[in-house]
């Protein structure tokens, strides 16, 4: 790998599927928000967004803090990736029900969604973690909201419009993690320190 | 009490110049006594506005040497990248640096006769005012209700540690910790059978590098880590936290130490847990180690882990009412 690779959505299936764990990416598209408050209500209600394409585009991890200006449109002040295990349990009949290609969140997933990145052809992408700035920055239009009188403003499901969002592939749709790889290796190192007596030792 | 008579004095002291560089709400005040609670809540209020802002300078050359290092075009080199950027952007915009923006804990040394409940309080309404300006997220929560009141203060929030010093200058530093690095912090109590750790810096080796890999890139690595030898759980947690106060290139004075340091970083970075756990050899920016005195029966490792995001500063105020702030 030798360069950012630029995704605009909607992602087609073969664009996700030449994605590998490790790839450095940046996504311009169609993004929304969604995090617990908004998955418990998916599993419920499975509700459908007319006028919304969702299949091929973003899901994020994210309760962002907005602000409405004077002639009612919405920004955004701060955009971070909130932690991703939580939605484990939903996750997989979300990508089913609603295609998206990519999510969007730190920390990583497990197995049930790994496996569903696989059977749907969708990625796990990971933010980078503390860059409340950069984030915010690269979301370009505030394109609507969906539920914010039920979830209120951090967890109802915004529309964003957002160009070179930066994130590293971490789970592929070939079943494969760099958070799995990455434990197996450092934990490789580990055990070799450990064994290892420090060299001036007695 | 004891507060008003040594204010008139410094007052007089004071007279004729304007406190500098200590923000508009301080020049605005005017004030007399620069120990006084108002003063220091001005200046204090500045300090969380430099620190939740705008990153150590050390820190911010750490994070630039190590993204050289990292190969062209890798998950590390493109998020060490990425750190730059940001921290860049928050210091221009007088943004939060991360929306986390952390425990404060204030270290504060004071001339002899300054009022230590003063300095208390005004932590506690600087605190409130940083809040009100976004400097801060509201980030307090009770522990019992949930509730979240909004200001950024409760119960032991903000942490303060006041303490009298031989100068006449105050001497006030400022750490913000996140949740994420602070739930990934660890404590160890010697011989370890699990991973083979003896009593001794061996030993001691061993635990923190399994601490290190335990949080692989969930405390928002390249970390920095502060390390106590000994103590009890508190002291040697408290101690170990304290030392994130240190800036990266400063070496403990202690030789075992500065030794101990430099093999902790080394071999966490050997692990390749990397920034964010993407993988890579930048997985801590710098290790600070110190030691309290334990007791025979006991010996604590106690690993207090910071995110990338060290955001400290510090303030000298003088009696004339100059304050120098310093990251
Ligand atoms: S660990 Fe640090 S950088 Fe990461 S989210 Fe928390 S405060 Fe921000």
């Amino acid at each position: 790998m030798t360069e950012v690779r630029k995704l605009t959505t909607p992602l087609s299936p073969e664009t996700v599927r030449s994605l590998r764990r490790g790839d450095a990416v940046a996504v311009s598209g169609l993004m929304v928000t969604g995090r617990d408050a908004l998955h418990k209500l998916w599993v419920k209600s499975w509700p459908s967004y007319p006028g919304l394409d969702l299949a091929g585009a973003i899901l994020y991890h994210c309760g962002p803090v907005m602000r409405k200006e004077r002639n009612g449109s919405w920004s955004v002040l701060a955009a971070g990736p909130t932690t991703s295990i939580r939605e484990e349990p939903y996750e997989a009949a979300v990508l089913a029900r609603y295609r998206f290609a990519g999510i969007v969140g730190k920390g990583g997933m497990g197995t049930k969604t790994l496996a569903a990145l696989k059977e749907h052809g969708a990625v796990y992408l990971h933010a980078v973690g503390g860059a409340a700035q950069v984030l915010a920055e690269k979301v370009v239009r505030v394109a609507g909201v969906r539920h914010l009188d039920e979830l209120g403003v951090p967890e109802a499901m915004w529309v964003l419009e957002v160009r070179d969002f930066p994130c590293i592939v971490t789970m592929d749709a070939h079943g494969d993690s760099l958070h799995e790889e990455v434990r197996r290796a450092s934990r490789e190192q580990l055990d070799e320190a450990i064994a290892r007596k420090r060299p001036d030792a007695a | 009490m004891g507060e008003k008579p040594l204010g008139k004095k410094r007052s007089s002291e004071g007279a004729g110049r304007r406190p500098v560089a200590t923000g508009r709400a301080a020049t605005k005040a005017a004030p007399r006594d620069p120990f006084a609670e108002k003063a220091l809540a001005a200046t204090f209020t500045e300090l969380y506005r430099r620190a939740a802002t705008s990153m150590p300078p050390d820190v911010l050359a750490a994070i630039e040497e190590a993204r050289d290092r990292e190969a062209e075009g890798s998950a590390a080199r493109e998020t060490l990248e990425v750190l730059l950027t940001n921290s860049r952007l928050a210091s221009v915009w007088s943004r939060p640096v991360c929306q986390d923006t952390g425990m404060p804990l204030f270290d504060v040394a004071v001339p002899a006769g300054v009022s230590l409940r003063a300095v208390e309080r005004a932590a506690v309404k600087a605190t409130r005012a940083a809040t009100a300006r976004g400097y801060l997220r509201p980030n307090s929560v009770d522990a019992l209700t949930g509730e979240n009141p909004g200001d950024g203060t409760g119960r032991g929030m903000p942490i303060v540690h006041v303490r009298e010093h031989g100068r006449r200058s105050l001497v006030a530093s400022l750490l913000l910790k996140g949740g994420g690095c602070e739930n990934v912090g660890a404590q160890y109590a010697l011989p370890n059978a699990d991973l083979g750790a003896d009593r001794d810096l061996d030993g001691v080796r061993k635990v923190v590098l399994d601490a290190v890999f335990q949080a692989q890139g969930k405390g928002c690595a390249p970390g920095i880590l502060g390390v106590c030898l000994g103590g009890d759980r508190a002291t040697g947690l408290a101690e170990a936290k304290r030392q994130l106060f240190r800036r990266l290139p400063d070496r403990s004075p202690e030789p075992a130490l500065a030794k101990l340091e430099q093999e902790l970083l080394e071999g966490a970075n050997a692990l390749g847990i990397g920034p964010m756990g993407f993988g890579g050899g930048t997985t801590l920016l710098g290790v600070k180690a110190s030691r309290l005195a334990r007791l025979p029966a006991s010996y604590f490792v106690s690993v207090s882990y910071m995110c990338w995001a060290t955001r400290r500063a510090s303030v000298e105020v003088a009696p004339s009412g100059k304050a120098v702030f310093e990251q």
